[in-house]
């Protein structure tokens, strides 16, 4: 059998998240001495937070899905737009490729985000040492891809900026654009509050 | 001590690996990214950096693009978005696209000029650590290329009603998102660390 890997935390050393400087423990100051980010040898209540805001994220999603983001009118018609209805619209106009960018950035993406953060909250939850490299791979990727939701908030900002002509044709952000912009930073911010090493402390356990 | 690492993603301790210049040092049980040693590092992430201020200047002065339908015309600049979603009381929402898409690219750009043409002549500028720190901590903050994508998708979307005509600043924002990658790409903060070590 091969030897248990050994962690900075079994060796009595802090690796600092940021600069990967090692530090020893006891360490007197909870700096680094290098870059001077806070040290931690995990994210202190990295899964409390982590569940709080993706829990606030989830309430969030409803209005942001329910509520219109966009409120147009057009020679004294006036029309809401909630980002599905949205869709639809760019999918029955004919421009599929349009509809698919926001149906992936604007649906897909944020609720695939929290489903995986709720899966690796679980599982880490429950000691589980199913394929840790899986779920550091499904936390790296949900860190890439949150940002891109954000894509519909500036397709609003731009419409607003470019569509003013009076009478003629006008946009206005409406309310669900505020409650989506939220899920996308809440999600952001649990995808960060949510350590990666809780996965594999695990492994560690299993190996003595 | 000092030639051992501890990933961040997983804190396996590590010997710090040896690799050469535009390869990548992965950790050996999770296979997270450790580091990128780059060829030139300092002095192409200092020239990207200086182009980028250069379009960013352009790109938030100059007209963005235009909206041209039945002889009305409607020209909008970088910032105009933000400021007409502050006058419909959406005024978080103008904060936020201010801060991803102008505040925090530029304060990255700035940051990265003022702490890396010192590190260059080997000089450190007081709160240079303390910059770096932040700028690490903002990246992922700063949306310049999800804007671009939203640019795209209003485009097409606004095709079908009027006509649009591009800006000046337009084509300064699509070379900046280039730019910006490349920085992006070229800077090797392992390096950068080292240098800066307020030990040292």
């Amino acid at each position: 059998m091969k030897p248990a890997p050994l962690t900075a935390r079994e060796a009595n050393l802090i690796g600092c998240r940021l600069c990967h400087l090692l530090i020893p423990l006891p360490q007197e100051q909870d700096h680094c001495p290098r870059c001077g980010a806070r040290l931690h040898q995990r994210q202190p209540n990295s899964i409390a937070r982590c569940w709080a805001l993706l829990i606030a994220a989830m309430l969030f999603y409803l209005p942001a899905n329910l509520l219109p983001i966009t409120i147009s009118s057009a020679l004294g018609t006036r029309q809401s737009d909630t980002i599905l209805s949205g869709v639809l619209y760019l999918l029955n106009s004919g421009s599929w490729a349009i509809a698919l960018v926001i149906f992936v950035a604007s649906l897909f993406v944020p609720l695939m985000k929290m489903v995986i953060l709720v899966f690796l909250l679980v599982s880490v939850q429950l000691r589980s040492s199913w394929r840790p490299k899986d779920r550091t791979r499904l936390y790296r990727l949900t860190e890439l891809v949150g940002r891109w939701s954000m894509v519909d908030i500036y397709v609003v900002t731009i419409m607003v900026a470019l569509v003013r002509l009076g009478a003629l044709a006008n946009v206005e952000a409406g309310p669900g654009a505020a409650y989506f912009a939220a899920v996308v930073i809440l999600t952001m911010f649990a995808a960060e509050s949510f350590d990666p090493r809780l996965i594999w402390d695990r492994m560690e356990d299993r190996n003595e | 001590m000092k030639s051992l690492m501890a990933c961040h993603e997983c804190d396996l301790l590590q010997r710090i690996p040896s690799v050469p210049e535009g390869r990548v040092a992965l950790c050996s049980r999770c296979a997270a990214v450790l580091f990128r040693p780059k060829r030139n590092s300092l002095d192409r992430t200092l020239a990207l950096n200086l182009t980028g201020i250069l379009l960013y200047a352009v790109a938030v002065s100059f007209p963005f693009l235009a909206l041209k339908t039945q002889g009305f015309v409607r020209e909008a600049a970088l910032l105009t978005g933000m400021k007409v979603l502050y006058q419909q009381g959406m005024s978080s929402l103008a904060l936020l696209v201010t801060l991803t898409c102008i505040l925090f690219p530029l304060i990255e750009m700035l940051s990265l000029l003022y702490i890396l043409l010192p590190l260059k002549f080997g000089r450190k500028l007081p709160g240079a650590v303390r910059l770096f720190h932040s700028v690490q901590v903002l990246r992922p903050w700063g949306m310049m290329e999800v804007f671009m994508l939203g640019i795209l998708v209003s485009m097409v979307k606004l095709a079908k009603m009027a006509t649009i005509i591009p800006g000046t600043a337009l084509w300064a924002f699509v070379l900046l998102i280039f730019v910006l990658a490349g920085s992006a790409a070229s800077l090797d903060s392992h390096l950068v660390w080292e240098k800066l070590d307020r030990r040292a």
